[in-house]
């Protein structure tokens, strides 16, 4: 069986948080009420044990000369105006008023080094045979340990359950010759769900494409295997960093440093036992 | 790190860990245990029976309230024994689950032979093996939190095993210098504070190393309890030093300060992880600047490995709807 995943091409989302919703109805997730933000449209705010599918909005104002990520239009004028003696015009090349939104549907990546796999210390989590990694809940207890492990902070625990839940790239409906439901509900294709070689030549010629029509913040996020997970199952096509939308600019596995940590460990406890040694037989008297 | 580190509404990227003060009670019980139990074997050694006693009961208290404080941790605490379900040498919490059962077997049977005289045999065998898990059990909890993505735990990676077992000599000696006469007590003494000095220096190395990274030790609760701890650490290893030969006291109160210095730095630790974990700039600085010295390749790719084509080719319009594969029913 291949490897099967999503590729989500951020360019054309439009926020309707339909994944969102899917999702936590096929699954049955219990609410994760956050209120208003204040952030944007986004409410919902990361993914967590209660969200598995997480829509981000960032609002920019670009005008063309200046990467005035943040900065209010009115200072950005008034900047542009003054470098122009007084009769600046702001001009800017996005559509609408010098808006740019970022919107992009966050997932779990199911990684292929994935960490909290490895750390896993009852077996609960574990490598489906579609290539996605999936947590047993009826073996999970609760330790923990796979979330400080994630580098890019997918799992959490569950209040009341004490359990760690994560997407399972609906597993059950995988099995089932299905999509998972957040693919199937995306309305622009923005979630597009496949074997991941046939997602990895798509990504491609998108991402080509938009850097030909002028975007050149485009990127492809976790489409290769040498990044510091070995790639992903899902990977993304972002128009931005990916700090922008939250996500760390080099995930790395913390299995990559296991050989150091356990080396460290091992030669710190002999130092240990040579320390007793010396304690217990260098002075006169035992 | 770079000064402009974008993030996302200032969101963290990484989850903090869930764990609650069971666990770095548990690091000092652990490691109190673990060395305990080599001092006790070592004393039997050279005939010290009044020192030997005193720390395997040490040892034992330890050890006993290790696996209660970690199943209280758990989030299902009725499915402690999956913790046995299999040993994975990826996951140093298996690894360590595996040696706190070592360590818990053989801790029992050497601290009830050395009380009561039971179990003789066994006894022999399980003395020595206690004292040599108990090094390991000192310091795999190290490797277990260096082995996560919270900035300033795995990057003190090679710092952090050093750390915690020099805080269990210091936490081992201590605790069994406060419990034993004083004239039996001269290598626990010794132990405690060549522990001691070392835990502050290597403390004070691990800091430096990390930079800025190292920012949650310099602020807020983790710096106060770093401060307060090297405080106790040296202030009772003073009375130890000075008055612990000869006054029992001295050596109970010295030993007793220690104690709560070693367990004062295991929370310092925990607590700076937390608010290493929780503020995105630990992430995105240093992952940031790795990439822009070009140092690491990063997670992004702004080249495409094709040439445009078709318009529209890769369009999520144009995307052909995904087949449905046919497989084998499962159980067929």
């Amino acid at each position: 069986m291949s490897r099967v995943g999503f590729f989500t091409d951020t360019s054309v989302c439009i926020g309707c948080k339909a994944c969102e919703v899917a999702c936590k109805e096929w699954n049955q997730i219990p609410m994760s009420m956050h209120g208003f933000s204040g952030k944007s449209y986004d409410n919902t705010l990361d993914l967590g044990a209660n969200t598995w599918r997480h829509v981000a909005f960032i609002e920019q104002k670009l005008p063309l000369d200046a990467r005035a990520d943040g900065a209010s239009l009115v200072d950005v004028a008034q900047a542009s105006t003054a470098a122009s003696n007084g009769h600046g015009m702001l001009d800017t090349y996005q559509e609408g008023d010098g808006l740019r939104w970022l919107m992009a549907s966050d997932v779990c990546k199911h990684c292929t080094d994935a960490a909290c796999l490895e750390v896993c210390p009852t077996g609960a989590l574990f490598r489906t045979e579609f290539g996605t990694v999936v947590v047993q809940e009826d073996v999970c207890n609760g330790c923990g340990y796979c979330v400080p492990a994630c580098p890019f902070g997918v799992l959490d625990q569950r209040e009341d359950d004490g359990r760690v839940w994560k997407c399972t790239l609906c597993y059950d409906r995988l099995k089932d010759d299905k999509e998972p439901a957040c693919a199937q509900a995306c309305p622009t294709n923005s979630i597009q769900f496949g074997e991941l070689d046939v997602l990895h030549e798509r990504a491609e010629h998108r991402l080509a494409a938009l850097r030909e029509a002028g975007q050149s913040d485009a990127q492809l996020y976790l489409a290769d295997s040498d990044d510091g997970i070995h790639g992903a199952g899902a990977f993304f096509l972002l128009l931005d960093e990916p700090e922008v939308y939250g996500l760390p600019p080099d995930p790395v596995d913390t299995r990559h440093h296991l050989g150091e940590i356990w080396a460290a460990a091992g030669t710190a406890a002999v130092a240990l036992g040579a320390g007793l040694l010396a304690a217990a037989f260098g002075g006169r008297r035992g | 790190m770079a000064d402009e580190i974008r993030t996302y509404h200032g969101q963290p990227v990484l989850k903090e860990p869930i764990w609650s003060w069971e666990i770095p009670c548990y690091f000092f019980t652990g490691g109190m245990a673990g060395v305990s139990a080599g001092l006790a074997g070592l004393a039997e050694l050279r005939g010290n029976e009044e020192l030997a006693r005193r720390a395997w009961l040490v040892a034992f208290g330890g050890i006993a309230a290790s696996p209660a404080l970690l199943t209280s941790d758990l989030g299902k605490p009725t499915r402690f024994l999956n913790m046995l379900r299999m040993f994975k040498v990826t996951s140093p919490m298996s690894v360590g689950s595996w040696l706190l059962s070592a360590s818990g077997a053989t801790t029992g049977l050497a601290a009830a032979n050395s009380l009561t005289g039971a179990f003789p045999r066994a006894g022999r065998v399980a003395k020595p093996a206690a004292g040599v898990f108990g090094l390991p059990l000192s310091t795999y909890t190290a490797a277990l939190i260096a082995d996560t993505a919270v900035p300033v735990w795995h990057g003190a990676r090679r710092e952090l095993p050093f750390l915690f077992g020099a805080g269990a000599a210091l936490s081992a000696g201590a605790a069994v210098t406060a419990a034993t006469p004083v004239e039996a007590a001269a290598p626990a003494r010794r132990l405690a504070l060549g522990g001691a000095v070392a835990e502050i220096a290597i403390s004070k190395v691990m800091e430096k190393r990390l930079g800025e990274l190292g920012e949650p030790y310099q602020q807020g609760l983790p710096h106060r309890l770093s401060l307060l701890s090297k405080l106790a650490v040296a202030g009772g290893g003073a009375l130890v030093a000075l008055r612990g030969a000869g006054s029992r006291p001295a050596s109970v109160a010295g030993g007793l300060l220690m104690c709560a210095g070693g367990l004062g730095m295991r929370w310092s630790v925990f607590k700076a992880g937390f608010a290493s974990a929780a503020d995105p700039k630990y992430v995105v600085g240093p992952q940031r600047a790795a990439i822009e010295r070009g140092e690491r390749r990063g997670g992004a790719r702004s080249e495409p490995k094709v040439s445009a084509g078709e318009p529209g080719a890769g369009s999520p319009a144009t995307a052909p709807p995904t087949p449905l594969r046919q497989h084998a029913p499962v159980g067929d």
